[in-house]
């Protein structure tokens, strides 16, 4: 519990709306390098609001790194400097006295700036709607042991579904794709046995949905890793690709038949 | 004045529940998409409450204001969820489950609400592993389990440290495949801000789009309530940023009541505050007393670091004083001898921190043990505090954490206005007065998949509630006063900000409300918070307008309503002249300093009617323990 204050030049990103133009506000804040970068937020708002002026307007709820309400670039990267580490987990004892900090939000066409440092990210709800999920009513399941899944195979699908959905790799990623996201859900339920009967109109429904609201493609720079609070591994990707192509494979072999 | 009928079925305690779903009528499916349901909250509660509605075929609108359902502190939970599987041979069992239910909570909740909570449990573990929930396994294929404090059977089943992320997201792919069949409209980013009855009758809600800041009038024949706990009245604790007591505290003042507010749980291992900027706390899950020792120094004041101070030098104040349980004693029991020490002077520092040490850990399975155990909680703490556990001892204290109090509910989960529905940690009903590790999800699961679906067809089958026009005089009245209690929030234009006199709230709370009470300091807080609430009411500062995104605003709101619940939360605490799991009375102990409960006189659940602002009329239910033997917890 240090009194080794420091002192920030924050500027960070306003914008009144969608549509109005955007600036960076500069601000000098003396924060104390056990805050987290949103309790310095906080305070840079208290003041604000103290003086009458509008706060900054951003998003937090759980603040422990789980819930992926957080998200800002920070000097330039999505979360800031740290690797695996949400935006609410970033403290500021990890940036120098007198260091210059860029605080912006997510950008991708897919996440429309709702005000300041909010996005809209409801593209990511509007893809998991499409297929995230195994088609099966409450009550009928059978007992939760009656179908053995290897402590592997357990493992590797939660590692999948660990993401938290904060769309740190789509702000990464050049094209905007929501390729990491969309695999680690893939890849959870084509791991476990209870997503195979769906597994191939699953892969196809999502990948549909992610192109349908305006998320791009991947060219495999594994940007969104990198960025990843979570440490979401790419092979989620090549799990994805895999069971495209072959969705793709069995969706043809099945028309035809219909023909 | 207020009825509670606690509407407990006739029947031997195991055959209730079943008695009670073959004679509750029943809604043809057919008619079942004439009925429209109204579910407040997307936790676990309200996402499976939501997913279960829909496939069975009624109209839900799903309310949230989060960006997406996903957020909800759900997420959050750490540790797991228990169930009476047995899977491990050991002895565990419905009643068992039941059992150390009751006695955990103290004795004072409601046997028959509780015995269902375990009877339906394994059904909650099926129903998510159908639903993929990626659940620890052993090599053989079968699922594993773990042990929690206040059981002697091991019947927690986890993910990780995150088992609450991964149910809700099972719950959450649930409501969402009904979003994608239609079932369910999903609200984001509104807030709940008032409940609408039509003579008496719960009707619908209004809410409050958090982009646009317009009202919006919503109407359906039920309403359910999922809107989580209260703790955030203490300014600081583990609940997120925006967990708050809103909706639960609106429909409160439109008569529903408030059940055991008092009743609040401080857990004792969260990491300290750094200082005054601090927004929240963090919980480390309380595995880690298992290998930990907690210890302070013999001395006052002393400012020596942890490994300057010796071995014959340190107290392990809890090995000491409870030599049988030691570490591992219940949450409030921890959590009140750290306050103690803390008190005296002896916590680290002389600050308000004891230490968590693993030396004896590292010496028995070496660091690497001790990595494979507990290694993301290291990171974690490394992460946020910058010390390195694995060198220098961690540092804990005790925070907010969990609301076993809540709105009163009767068997079929329903206030005491018909048509409201209340579930999860926002109701009141299987804790009683502490609530065990790993049995929150159990609850919220329980009450949206298993319980919730059954007695909301009774309801409507009974009762035949009519539609009623959103544009009705009763609706419009609501959204009259909701626009200006808003108005007068944004007029007061005084000098505080919303957050100032919120964290002088949650002083008066922590200190007087918190770990330890007494009628003196009670009587105080009352005065205290009745005071701070005219101060609010005269000199917060609200910037913006109510017509747009306005976070100051939705705070604001928010603490208004805080404002009032915590005078409820030291007026029930002085009511009760007992001490019973987190409430502790510093005038009724034993001997030994241990919590003296007074079952002759409070076995009952206080449930409290608004009258006005600071004013309640107190009812009373009953409860009578015919299973369960009361008995006095010991941890000796």
């Amino acid at each position: 519990m240090s009194d080794n204050h420091l002192t920030l030049k924050l500027k960070i990103w306003r914008q009144e709306n969608r549509n109005a133009k955007g600036y960076f506000e500069e601000f000098n804040q003396k924060v104390s390098p056990e805050s987290s970068i949103l309790e310095m937020l906080d305070e840079v708002n208290n003041l604000l609001e103290a003086q009458g002026k509008t706060p900054i307007a951003f998003e937090s709820d759980c603040r422990e790194g789980i819930c992926g309400t957080c998200g800002l670039v920070v000097g330039g990267r999505p979360h800031g400097p740290l690797s695996k580490t949400a935006t609410c987990q970033l403290h500021m004892r990890n940036f120098k006295d007198h260091e210059t900090l860029y605080i912006e939000p997510f950008r991708a066409a897919a996440f429309p700036i709702i005000k300041d440092l909010i996005v809209d990210r409801s593209g990511l709800d509007k893809i998991q709607q499409a297929g995230g999920y195994t088609s099966f009513n409450t009550g009928s399941a059978p007992d939760a042991n009656a179908v053995l899944i290897s402590k592997e195979k357990a493992d590797l699908a939660l590692d999948a579904a660990e993401c938290i959905g904060c769309g740190a790799c789509v702000a990464a990623c050049k094209n905007s794709s929501a390729v990491l996201f969309v695999g680690a859900k893939v890849s959870q339920f084509a791991l476990l046995p209870q997503g195979q009967p769906e597994r191939y109109e699953r892969v196809e429904a999502m990948v549909k949905a992610m192109d349908d609201n305006f998320f791009g493609s991947c060219t495999n720079t594994y940007a969104c890793e990198a960025e990843c609070p979570q440490g979401i591994s790419v092979s989620n990707i090549a799990r994805l690709n895999s069971d495209y192509l072959k969705a793709n494979l069995v969706s043809s072999v099945t028309h035809q038949d219909v023909k | 004045m207020m009825k509670l009928n606690p509407n407990v079925p006739e029947g031997s305690i195991a055959e209730k529940w079943s008695n009670h779903k073959f004679s509750m009528k029943l809604v043809n499916p057919a008619n079942k998409r004439k009925f429209d349901i109204i579910v407040v909250g997307t936790g676990l509660a309200g996402a499976s409450a939501c997913a279960t509605l829909g496939e069975l075929g009624y109209k839900v609108k799903a309310f949230t204001y989060h960006d997406s359902p996903r957020r909800a502190h759900s997420i959050a939970a750490q540790g797991g969820i228990n169930a009476a599987k047995n899977y491990q041979n050991d002895a565990d069992s419905v009643y068992r489950l039941f059992y150390d239910t009751v006695k955990g909570g103290d004795f004072r909740s409601r046997e028959a609400n509780v015995y269902r909570l375990a009877e339906v449990s394994n059904n909650i573990i099926d129903q998510c592993v159908a639903q993929g929930v990626p659940f620890a396994r052993e090599y053989g294929g079968t699922l594993a389990n773990r042990s929690f404090g206040g059981a002697q059977v091991s019947r927690t089943f986890y993910a990780r440290g995150e088992t609450g992320q991964q149910l809700l997201l099972g719950a959450y792919g649930s409501l969402n495949r009904q979003i994608h069949l239609g079932n369910v409209e999903m609200y984001n980013r509104r807030e709940m801000l008032d409940l609408v009855l039509v003579d008496g009758v719960a009707k619908g809600i209004v809410v409050r789009n958090l982009l646009t800041g317009e009202l919006e009038r919503h109407s359906a024949q039920a309403v359910v309530l999922a809107t989580g706990g209260y703790v955030n009245v203490f300014f600081l604790s583990t609940n997120a940023m925006n967990s708050n007591a809103t909706a639960s505290w609106r429909a409160h003042k439109r008569g529903a009541a408030f059940a055991n507010p008092c009743y609040t749980q401080i857990h004792p291992t969260c990491l300290p505050v750094h200082g005054e900027a601090q927004s929240k706390l963090v919980l480390m899950s309380e595995s880690l007393r298992n290998d930990g020792r907690i210890w302070v120094s013999k001395k006052v004041d002393d400012k020596r670091t942890a490994n300057q101070i010796p071995e014959e030098e340190r107290d392990y104040y809890l090995e000491r004083r409870y030599p049988a349980f030691g570490n591992l004693v219940p949450r409030d029991v921890a959590s009140r001898n750290a306050k103690y020490v803390c008190d005296e002077g002896r916590g680290v520092k002389g600050g308000r921190a004891v230490y968590l040490d693993f030396s004896d850990a590292f010496n028995r399975i070496g660091k690497d043990g001790v990595k494979d155990r507990y290694g993301n909680l290291f990171d974690m703490y490394q992460n946020i505090t910058g010390e390195d556990p694995y060198e220098v001892p961690m540092m804990i204290y005790p925070a907010p954490h969990y609301s076993m109090g809540g709105l009163w509910v009767d068997y079929n989960l329903m206030s005491n206005i018909p048509g409201l529905f209340v579930l999860g940690e926002a109701n009141f009903s299987d804790h009683g007065a502490n609530r065990l590790g790993a049995s929150a999800l159990m609850q919220g699961l329980a009450d949206g998949y298993f319980v919730i679906p059954y007695t909301i067809g009774n309801y409507l089958a009974t009762a035949k509630p009519e539609k009623v026009d959103p544009d009705s005089t009763e609706f419009k009245a609501t959204e009259k006063n909701v626009q200006e209690d808003i108005k007068k929030l944004l007029s007061v234009n005084g000098k505080q900000t919303v957050d100032e006199i919120h964290k002088k709230l949650g002083m008066i709370l922590i200190d007087k409300v918190g770990m330890s009470r007494e009628e003196k300091g009670l009587s105080q807080a009352i005065k205290d918070i009745k005071e701070l609430r005219e101060e609010f009411w005269t000199d917060v500062k609200v910037v913006g307008k109510g017509e747009e995104l306005n976070q100051t605003l939705e705070r604001a709101s928010r603490v208004a309503d805080f404002l009032e619940l915590g005078e409820l939360m030291a007026k029930d605490a002085l009511n009760r002249n007992e001490s019973c799991g987190g409430h502790f009375r510093e005038e009724y102990q034993t001997p030994e300093g241990e919590a003296l409960r007074r079952d002759d006189e409070y076995a009952y659940v206080a449930a409290w009617e608004y009258i006005k602002p600071g004013e309640w009329n107190l009812e009373k239910e009953n409860l009578e323990f015919t299973n369960v033997k009361l008995a006095t917890r010991s941890y000796k």
